[in-house]
């Protein structure tokens, strides 16, 4: 099969707008016929959703919450960028276009990451439109800040809650819908499979979640809005419950992944304290705007941080990155943070994590508000609870968060911090339409590879999200549905349904009948281990084969030993994450392959085997300049295909930060 | 009554509103009130105690007032009612520790009694001067004055005990009241919120210890 | 290691939304005080499954404090005895060795409990579906510069968007009331100017589905403002008021 990626033609600025004014429509009278079935309910699959039903289509939106209020969009911290240009520094279309594709080392498609760009600025009208209470500045007018990557502001923010309040007005959008009759809100169920008929999505199975009872569902074409599967790590900055099972079943039915590999390692977490996490928590990237990183000089310095001498302490970035220091990239950061604990450099008990400290920033906000409210020969005392005073304004709940989660107060000790996973730009492959390469069958959002290459830009995500959903997918879901007005909504009697259906049922029965003696978390916990140990920040061959052997080796004993309490018929959250896990445990495989197969560092992921001299990543444009696309042949084999990427506009170049 | 209008007030916060202005206007009663009773402590034997309550059982307008204020009790605590079997039924499953305290003053969640307390208080005190002041000729045929009534009746240190104590519950009752009928009304902002809180505190306390200083007073023979 | 609590658990267990529950009493050893509350009943499933119990059933996802979705009544408060956090972001450190703690599930007939400390809290979405929203279809949109908002007003509508529709209003509220939760959306949207065309239907329908779902009444004892881990304000619940009167007057 090739792949075609359905790029319009045209110059990048004519691509969409031409595109627009030429694809098929639905008329009205024919899109009340015709059905949509959204699975997810975030940034993507609110805003689809409620867009599609205003637009007349009958929808279904299903989400495993108890609400759709909470899909994990809502815990964005950061922003949103928009191509507005309210800071009037210069900003442009061209420039978001240009600053994506660059902060995703190249492996992006023009066209798709061009259109992003233009429609980001119509995200923000929708959104303050909704009653988004965004930032204001006094004169009334929305407040942008800047992020990493980028040398405008056009970040749009809501405090540190931009992502809940974008969310709530996605979801706001979609409740009216709900209201109004259009949307049908299933909460509280799983997709377990994806039902084709003839090639073509054409429903869904899935389970409610609180009787276990299996449902079908029927629609002309299926959206997956799932999120993405950074939760294979086991610890993450996802919430429990984010899982690949929806995108996976896709996989399975014929829709190639693309990029797995390709996941997000963000530098400023709050270290693991013990077997016992969770989750990981993330602190903003907006602290290394005034904190400085730092490690002993000392391999196994076990001194705390304020006995150590200024002269022993080593500001790794500042050294290695002179110009930009404390803010190179995400990637960059991580990777040298895990470049000297790995040599013993770390710090705390664990020894893997390095210090972010305010004292100089503390130091010098206190000399500057002294001279502001021009206090005279300051006492030392004086000046720190001056510099206290600005840095709380500054970061003040996130270093409440801090000291709520380690107990410790970082006004006084230097936070700890290390890297950990954040996002996944890899996911399943779609063409220009967003359409995988099951026809009907559409992947937005993080679920699906496109737009942020090998890295992804702060505030890009709620970007992607929310364009793909209101501005992208309605559109281009008509090219496909314009052809569909004279198929009649299929009875779920349907022989492809009840084959469905069996399958999830076989399934269950024989997560039933293991009987194993170990929990799902304790797998779950080992696979994660070994994705973050040989598949996480930096990655080489030898590993990886390793990884790929050890996880076939974890997947039988799932298989063989895994415990499920209770029964199908009820709510039943170890049944849940079995067949969460279950799909991890294969998607994993895939990731190690496809890493394997990258034998380049590009964003996020580090082959050591290319790099410069000086350990820095080494991208080859000769060999992989293209999208990996797997192909699922059952069995646990796969199918490389190659998506060669294009650069008609942007020439690609290495990326310095020296 | 259109079936909007019917609508508000069944609706939870129709319902609120009426507690919230009839609790108000109660309240107004109790400034006269005490105004009245304040009166014994001029010492001068009952007089302007005894004109005063004369002036409040004979005049028309005030006639007309007691009746309203009647009303005002029965829909305050009618609609009590109904709010506290509503508020029962809306939590049938108790919780085995609550921490109430934690979050908010014994008094606020304890209004029912303390309104049931009130009016148990009420009928006795009713029972006490209202209706011997209205339907026995004792005080009308002027055989007996207000004022000797209440001295008879203080006598008893029993029913001063009972005064004190209607009256502690009145206090508290109010202590919350006060404010939340404010509250009620939509009237919560950042600048005027304290001062209300504030005026509400210290009328509380006032018209407590004024209505407790009466049988205190006439028990121990502090006016004559 | 040093430090870690033997613990007395006692946890309301009840098998489905028509069986009877009752608290059921776990012993859990050597927890750790950097633990979060939720990863301590990790660790208790952990041992339950291993014994072949079945685990307790709780709702739980963002583990950050934001998603709104993890619900105990921790020794008769909402989200346990620290304010401002929420039951993921409440770490054993609030908590002594040898202490017992009572776990229980939001208490309101409109939130019925489907298993253990689970709870079904569809009510607040139904309520939000009649006009916990401002109707413009994509597409509508003017540049969002067209109106300048104050900063002021701005800054208000967000402090009431904060809502994370957990529900420990409700749950702490000894009306049950849901005031404290539908003032927030309110508020939210009768503080923007886009938020005015819809001021009067909003603040009815909202307080009319409220009521329908059966929450119990406000009786202002302000337990919800200082239970709530977002720090929503009593003041929008007058706001609701006044908006709730200003709509029955106007129409």
């Amino acid at each position: 099969m090739k792949l075609d990626s359905k790029i319009p033609e045209g110059t990048l600025e004519e691509k969409w707008s031409k595109y627009k004014a030429s694809c098929a429509l639905v008329n009205p009278a024919n899109k009340r016929s015709l059905e949509i079935i959204v699975v997810g309910s975030g940034l993507a699959g609110a805003s689809a959703a409620a867009s599609l039903a205003e637009l007349g289509y009958k929808v279904k939106v299903f989400c495993f919450q108890d609400s759709a209020r909470r899909a994990h969009s809502i815990a964005a911290q950061g922003g949103i960028n928009a191509a507005k240009n309210y800071q009037n520094d210069g900003d442009s279309t061209y420039r978001l276009f240009y600053d994506t594709i660059k902060g995703g080392d190249y492996r992006a498609r023009e066209g798709n990451v061009y259109r992003l760009a233009e429609v980001s600025a119509n995200i923000i009208d929708q959104c303050v439109a909704q009653g988004v209470p965004l930032a204001r500045e006094y004169g009334g007018m929305l407040s942008n800040r800047s992020f990493g990557g980028t040398q405008v502001q056009r970040t749009f923010y809501a405090a540190g809650q931009t992502g809940q309040q974008l969310l709530l007005g996605a979801y706001s959008g979609l409740q009216r819908q709900v209201g109004l009759g259009t949307v049908e809100m299933l909460a509280r169920h799983e997709m377990l499979e994806v039902v084709t008929i003839e090639g073509k999505a054409r429903g869904i199975i899935a389970r409610d979640l609180v009787t276990g009872k299996l449902e079908r569902h029927f629609g002309h074409a299926v959206l997956l809005c799932t999120g993405g599967y950074g939760n294979v790590f086991y610890l993450s900055t996802n919430a429990m419950g984010c899982n690949v099972t929806a995108a996976w079943k896709a996989h399975k039915k014929g829709a190639f992944f693309g990029n797995p590999c390709f996941t997000q390692i963000h530098p400023t977490c709050i270290p693991v304290s013990g077997d016992h996490q969770s989750k990981l928590t993330l602190m903003s990237e907006s602290l290394r705007n005034d904190g400085r990183i730092w490690v002993p000089k000392k391999a196994g310095d076990v001194r705390k941080a304020n006995e150590i001498p200024e002269e022993e302490r080593d500001y790794y970035l500042e050294r290695r990155y002179p110009a930009f220091g404390n803010l190179v990239p995400r990637d960059v950061a991580s990777r040298a943070a895990k470049e000297r604990c790995d040599a013993g450099f770390g710090v705390g008990n664990s020894k893997m994590a390095v210090f972010l400290d305010f004292k100089s920033a503390i130091e010098r906000y206190g000399h500057n508000l002294a001279v502001k409210l021009g206090v005279q020969n300051p006492t030392a005392d004086q000046l720190k609870d001056f510099g206290k005073q600005v840095v709380e304004e500054k970061y003040g709940n996130l270093f409440e968060m801090y000291e709520q989660i380690t107990g410790e107060n970082p006004y006084e000790v230097a936070m700890r911090i290390y890297p950990a996973v954040h996002y996944t730009m890899g996911g399943l492959w779609v063409d220009y339409n967003l359409m995988t390469t099951v026809p009907g069958l559409y992947c937005l959002g993080e679920a699906n590879f496109s737009d942020h290459g090998a890295n992804r830009l702060g505030a890009s995500a709620l970007m992607q999200g929310l364009a793909d959903g209101y501005f992208v997918l309605p559109y281009t879901i008509g090219a496909y549905l314009s052809k569909e007005i004279s198929v009649k909504a299929i009875s779920t009697d349907h022989e492809a349904f009840v084959t469905a259906e069996k399958a999830v049922q076989a399934q269950i029965a024989k997560f039933f009948t293991i009987k194993g003696t170990k929990s799902v978390d304790h797998f779950h916990k080992k696979l994660g281990k070994i994705m973050w140990d040989k598949c996480g920040m930096a990655r080489n061959e030898k590993g990886l084969n390793e990884a790929i052997l050890e996880i076939r080796q974890l997947r039988d004993e799932f298989w063989k030993d895994v415990r499920i309490p209770g029964t199908n018929d009820e709510l039943n959250p170890e049944l849940e994450k079995a067949f969460r896990v279950a799909d991890f445990l294969e998607l994993g495989e895939l990731m190690c392959m496809d890493a394997l197969n990258r034998s380049e560092s590009c964003g996020g992921h580090f082959r050591e085997e290319s790099q410069t001299e000086e350990g820095e990543a080494l991208r080859n444009d000769d060999k992989f300049s293209y999208v990996s696309a797997w192909e699922n042949k059952g069995d646990g084999k796969y199918e490389l295909h190659k998506e060669e990427l294009i650069f008609d506009v942007v020439h690609p170049s290495a990326r310095s930060y020296k | 009554m259109s079936t909007n209008q019917a609508n508000f007030l069944q609706s939870s916060l129709g319902k609120k509103l009426i507690m919230g202005l009839t609790g108000l206007f109660l309240i107004s009663f109790l400034v006269v009130h005490a105004f009245i009773n304040s009166l014994i402590f001029c010492n001068d034997g009952g007089t302007l105690f005894n004109e005063g309550s004369e002036f409040m059982a004979h005049n028309p307008v005030i006639r007309v007032v007691e009746i309203v204020l009647f009303i005002g009790i029965i829909l305050h605590i009618v609609q009590a009612l109904i709010l506290t079997l509503q508020n029962n039924k809306a939590r049938p499953v108790k919780y085995a520790v609550n921490n109430g305290k934690a979050n908010s003053k014994w008094y606020s969640r304890s209004m029912g009694l303390l309104g049931t307390l009130l009016l148990m208080f009420l009928i006795i005190h009713l029972k006490h001067f209202w209706v011997v002041s209205r339907f026995t000729d004792e005080i009308t045929s002027g055989e007996e004055t207000m004022y000797g009534e209440m001295k008879e009746v203080f006598e008893n240190p029993l029913v001063v005990i009972i005064y004190v104590l209607g009256v502690i519950s009145l206090g508290y009752h109010l202590l919350h009241g006060f404010q939340s009928a404010f509250q009620t009304l939509g009237l919560n902002h950042p600048k005027y919120t304290p001062v209300i809180k504030a005026i509400g505190f210290w009328f509380s306390i006032i018209i407590s210890l004024v209505f407790a200083a009466m049988p205190i007073a006439l028990y121990m023979g502090w006016v004559k | 290691m040093s430090g870690n609590m033997n613990l007395t658990l006692k946890i309301w267990r009840q098998k489905s939304a028509k069986a009877n529950g009752q608290l059921v009493t776990y012993p859990v050893k050597n927890i750790s005080p950097d633990m979060s509350f939720l990863e301590m009943f990790d660790v208790l499933n952990e041992e339950l499954i291993n014994k072949g119990e079945e685990p307790i059933a709780f709702d739980h996802d963002c583990r950050e404090g934001i998603c709104g979705a993890c619900s105990m009544f921790i020794n008769g408060q909402p989200h346990g005895p620290k304010k401002g956090v929420t039951t993921c972001q409440l770490h054993m450190r609030s908590f002594k060795d040898g202490d017992t703690i009572v776990v229980e599930p939001w208490r309101a007939a409109a939130f019925p409990v489907i298993k253990d400390l689970t709870v079904d809290r569809a009510a607040f979405d139904r309520i939000i579906a009649k006009g916990g929203f401002i109707s413009v279809n994509t597409g509508n949109a003017q540049d969002a510069n067209n109106i300048p908002i104050p900063k002021i007003d701005a800054d208000l509508s967000f402090n009431a968007a904060a809502c994370i529709g957990c529900g420990a209003c409700v749950a702490t509220c000894k009306n049950s009331s849901a005031m404290l939760f539908v003032s927030a959306k309110i508020s939210q949207l009768a503080l923007l100017p886009q938020g005015q065309v819809e001021r009067i239907a909003r603040a009815k329908n909202m307080v009319a589905q409220m009521d329908e779902e059966g929450f119990g009444n406000c009786t202002n004892t302000g337990a919800c403002e200082v239970e709530c881990p977002k720090g929503i304000s009593l003041e929008n619940i007058a706001r609701m008021n006044r908006e709730y009167f200003m709509a029955n007057i106007k129409e």
